[in-house]
């Protein structure tokens, strides 16, 4: 396939002139994403944006994946044939673009906002929403009729500590034929803050877009500014950087591991893991100064570099910890108990998970190996090994299993890590200037998996479009498919096998 | 007198030994767990609380909760703690006692139907469900129990000539029957692997979920009567498993109570060590308490009375 004229090859983290992205009508732009996907290529990032801050053109940009990463884009029109009609993989991008632009997919199948808030470009509201009512203003949930059948609608205020969403469930007695999820109880515009603030507070926010995505997301930014402003990042911060973005990983799986644990009442490990887990995030303290890895990221390199003192610390608090680990996850897994509460409950087909473009470990329980870190490999990932998880069936078993898989495997590269020895240099802050009329996508294999963000700049290399990307933003769709034909008491279990991001979603 | 203190006794002790379940489980866990009197302070702060009721409920969702605690304490004023005479008895009071808890299961099923949330009612069905299961095998160990004892009351089965006791004639069937009245305990008052008594998951709840609108003195009505009927199923399971022979009161209320306080241990180490069932196989677990006391009754066609 002659991809030359219609697509752009980018790499990851690579800064490319807007004016080398193929413009094409928006005929033939949704016909080769659609031939794009159909083949098996996955959406990564798809928005509308301005052509410049003062014109009310607006343009369509996608960003592509197979094994390499692709972008095009064209002019966006009012209405167009939408593509969510072909392939549910654009079902929410269409969405998006429908509430923050004004732009309407015609023929989408379950045409309804995201979010509910104004569209910034002064049109009239695509859905029919009163943004003056509160939520949930009027807005249709999918319903089903019939003798037994009832609703159960969850949220958005929960018990306990949980973000807030709204959880639709058509029932028959026990059992789920639909939930329809709605988010969007804390859209704080993260998005448009971005465009509007000094450089110097870019990477503050950015690791605040997901409280326990601070590394994954502050990566992704960092690396996108430094292909904007050419920054060159050294070996050491390299390595305490992925070192961050693996102990963020191993302290939210076993953070996970112990919930799923207490979800189905067998409360020892979550004791032992809720323990287990301060330690890792400790560990991010003594690498950033941190437990949640804020402040130690920026564009440019790190914030601390990691001295002897530190090396030694982790390696001694990490062969430590190791067979603590083990023997907790040994617990969970050998207790049958608990194994027929997590086998073959919230099932997603691999054919469901692909359709709909499941990342991270959710998609590898399906049986998704994409992997970014692997696929497109930042900092130290290119030299490092990858994992392959055995069990495929995704169900809760699977991602539970992935996820104690990873612990691991991620121990495994921080020891790895740990016996290099670039140390990395102080970082200065710089006054920096972004690359005029200039484009950037980052990716990176946060711990709920693929997280990206896309900058734009215009002619005067200020930011014309920030896009960031959750991972959640696909896996929530998988968790309403997990939910099919299950018992409505098993929600619990499926929602924390999956544990997604609510503020990361909302933006 | 004795009756009068062992009564007043039980009253005063039974929101102490879920204490002790947590402490177990909370051992199991590495944890301190709350302090061991954390219910009484419950009790307090409940009690100084008002309550509030939602403008759509009806006098029934007042009542609910004074029924479903007058009828767990009724349990008390019959059952013959450590072997003492109870304060009330009459022939074919097991069956009246178990048919009050029922009707105080009843109540608080109206009441949180009452509330009209979704989760109530899901709740409910869930309640109503189990605890019909249980009826089966509640009655025909009430029926192995007068077979041996020749009693249809709490203080009949356990005093007479020929008891119902672990280390008498029909030990190995009455073996049988605590399984079965332990299955049926745990049922009941919804501990794991039926239900889990600490989650927060609305969804995966049975009973808590419909106590849930429930708030002050009305909560601290339930949750007393959810202790003290607790207290009555472990109180009645100790009973089988040791029976009292001496002659003073003071030394059979302790040994009594040592005995209780092992079975709230047992409950804590099976929280421990069991994760719930999942909701279509609780009707399983429970069925089989039944099978087992079917299988019981069959032997005992021949050689009890």
């Amino acid at each position: 396939m002659d991809k030359m004229d219609k697509f752009l090859r980018v790499h990851n983290g690579e800064r490319v002139n807007r004016s080398a992205i193929p413009h094409l009508s928006f005929h033939e732009f949704r016909n080769e994403l659609l031939a794009f996907t159909v083949a098996g290529g996955q959406v990564v990032q798809f928005f509308a944006y301005r052509d410049n801050k003062d014109s009310s053109s607006l343009k369509l940009l996608a960003v592509l994946r197979n094994d390499k990463l692709y972008v095009t884009g064209c002019d966006a029109p009012d209405s167009f044939a939408s593509l969510t009609a072909v392939t549910e993989k654009f079902h929410l991008f269409e969405r998006e673009i429908g509430e923050q632009y004004g732009l309407k997919a015609e023929g989408h199948p379950w045409w309804k906002m995201v979010r509910y808030h104004r569209n910034c470009t002064g049109k009239a509201d695509v859905f029919g929403n009163d943004y003056s009512e509160d939520i949930p203003g009027k807005y249709p949930y999918f319903e089903v009729e019939g003798e037994g059948v009832h609703e159960v609608a969850v949220g958005p205020v929960h018990a306990g500590i949980i973000e807030p969403g709204h959880f639709r469930f058509q029932c028959f007695g026990e059992r789920v034929f639909h939930l329809e999820i709605q988010l969007g109880y804390q859209q704080r515009g993260v998005e448009y803050l971005l465009q509007t603030v000094p450089l110097k507070r870019l990477p503050i926010i950015g690791e605040t877009v997901a409280g326990d995505t601070s590394i994954g997301h502050g990566l992704c930014m960092a690396q996108g500014i430094e292909a904007l402003a050419g920054l060159e990042v050294d070996q050491g911060a390299k390595v305490v950087r992925t070192l961050a973005l693996e102990l963020e990983r191993i302290a939210n799986h076993i953070g996970d591991l112990g919930a799923l644990s207490l979800d189905v009442a067998f409360s020892p490990p979550a004791a032992y893991f809720g323990r287990i887990r301060g330690d890792y995030l400790n560990l991010s303290q003594i690498l950033g100064g941190n437990r949640f890895g804020r402040g130690l990221v920026r564009p440019g390199g790190v914030t601390q570099s990691m001295g002897e003192e530190q090396r030694q610390l982790i390696q001694e608090k990490i062969t430590e910890l190791t067979p603590e680990v083990e023997h907790v996850n040994d617990l969970i897994f050998s207790t049958p108990s608990v194994r027929t509460r997590f086998d073959h409950t919230g099932k997603v087909s691999q054919q469901d998970a692909e359709r709909i473009g499941m990342v991270g470990y959710a998609g590898r329980a399906c049986g998704l190996p994409y992997d970014a870190r692997v696929a497109f490999p930042t900092e130290c990932y290119a030299d490092l090994p990858a994992n392959s998880n055995g069990k495929i069936d995704g169900d809760v078993a699977s991602r539970a299993d992935v996820r104690r898989e990873e612990v691991m495997h991620s121990t495994g590269l921080i020891n790895t890590l740990l016996a290099r020895s670039e140390e990395a240099r102080t970082y200065t802050p710089q006054d920096i200037r972004l690359a005029p009329d200039s484009f950037v996508v980052t990716v990176n294999e946060a711990w709920r998996g693929e997280a990206s963000h896309c900058i734009l700049t215009d002619e005067q290399g200020n930011i014309l479009r920030y896009k960031i990307k959750d991972p959640s933003f696909h896996n929530w769709t998988g968790l309403a498919l997990a939910l099919r034909e299950q018992g409505i008491s098993d929600f619990p279990l499926c929602n924390k096998s999956f544990n997604l991001s609510y503020c990361g979603f909302d933006l | 007198m004795d009756s009068v203190f062992s009564f007043c006794f039980a009253l005063l002790i039974a929101p102490l030994f879920p204490a002790v379940i947590q402490k177990v489980k909370a051992w199991f866990g590495g944890r301190q767990g709350p302090p061991l009197l954390i219910n009484y302070y419950t009790l307090f702060k409940l009690v100084q609380k008002g309550s509030v009721y939602s403008t759509s409920t009806s006098f029934i969702f007042k009542i609910g909760p004074m029924i479903s605690a007058a009828a767990a304490l009724l349990l008390l004023l019959f059952f013959p703690f450590a072997g003492a005479e109870p304060l009330f008895s009459f022939q074919g009071d097991v069956i009246v006692l178990f048919y009050l808890i029922g009707l105080g299961r009843f109540f608080t099923i109206l009441a949180a139907l009452d509330t009209a949330s979704p989760f109530e009612g899901m709740g409910t069905a869930r309640e109503a469900f189990f605890s019909s299961l249980t009826e089966p095998t509640i009655f025909t160990i009430l029926f192995l129990f007068f077979k041996v004892s020749g009693s249809l009351s709490f203080a009949g089965f356990f005093s007479g000539p020929t008891p119902v006791a672990l280390v008498g004639e029909f030990g190995a069937v009455i073996l049988l029957a605590a399984v079965a009245l332990y299955t049926v305990m745990l049922t009941e008052n919804s501990r794991v692997p039926v239900d889990d008594p600490a989650t927060h998951l609305e969804l995966t709840m049975i009973h808590e979920v419909m106590i849930l609108d429930h708030s002050g003195p009305d909560l601290a009505m339930i949750e007393a009567g959810a202790w003290s009927k607790l207290l009555f199923y472990c109180s009645f399971i100790a009973s089988i498993i040791w029976f009292p022979r001496f002659d003073n009161f003071l030394l059979n209320t302790i040994l009594f109570y040592v005995v209780v306080t092992l079975i709230y241990v047992s409950i804590g180490v099976v929280e421990s060590i069991t994760a719930r069932y999942r909701m279509n196989l609780v009707p399983k677990f429970i069925l089989n308490s039944f099978a087992l006391m079917f299988f019981v009754i069959i032997l005992t066609i021949e050689f009890a009375q």
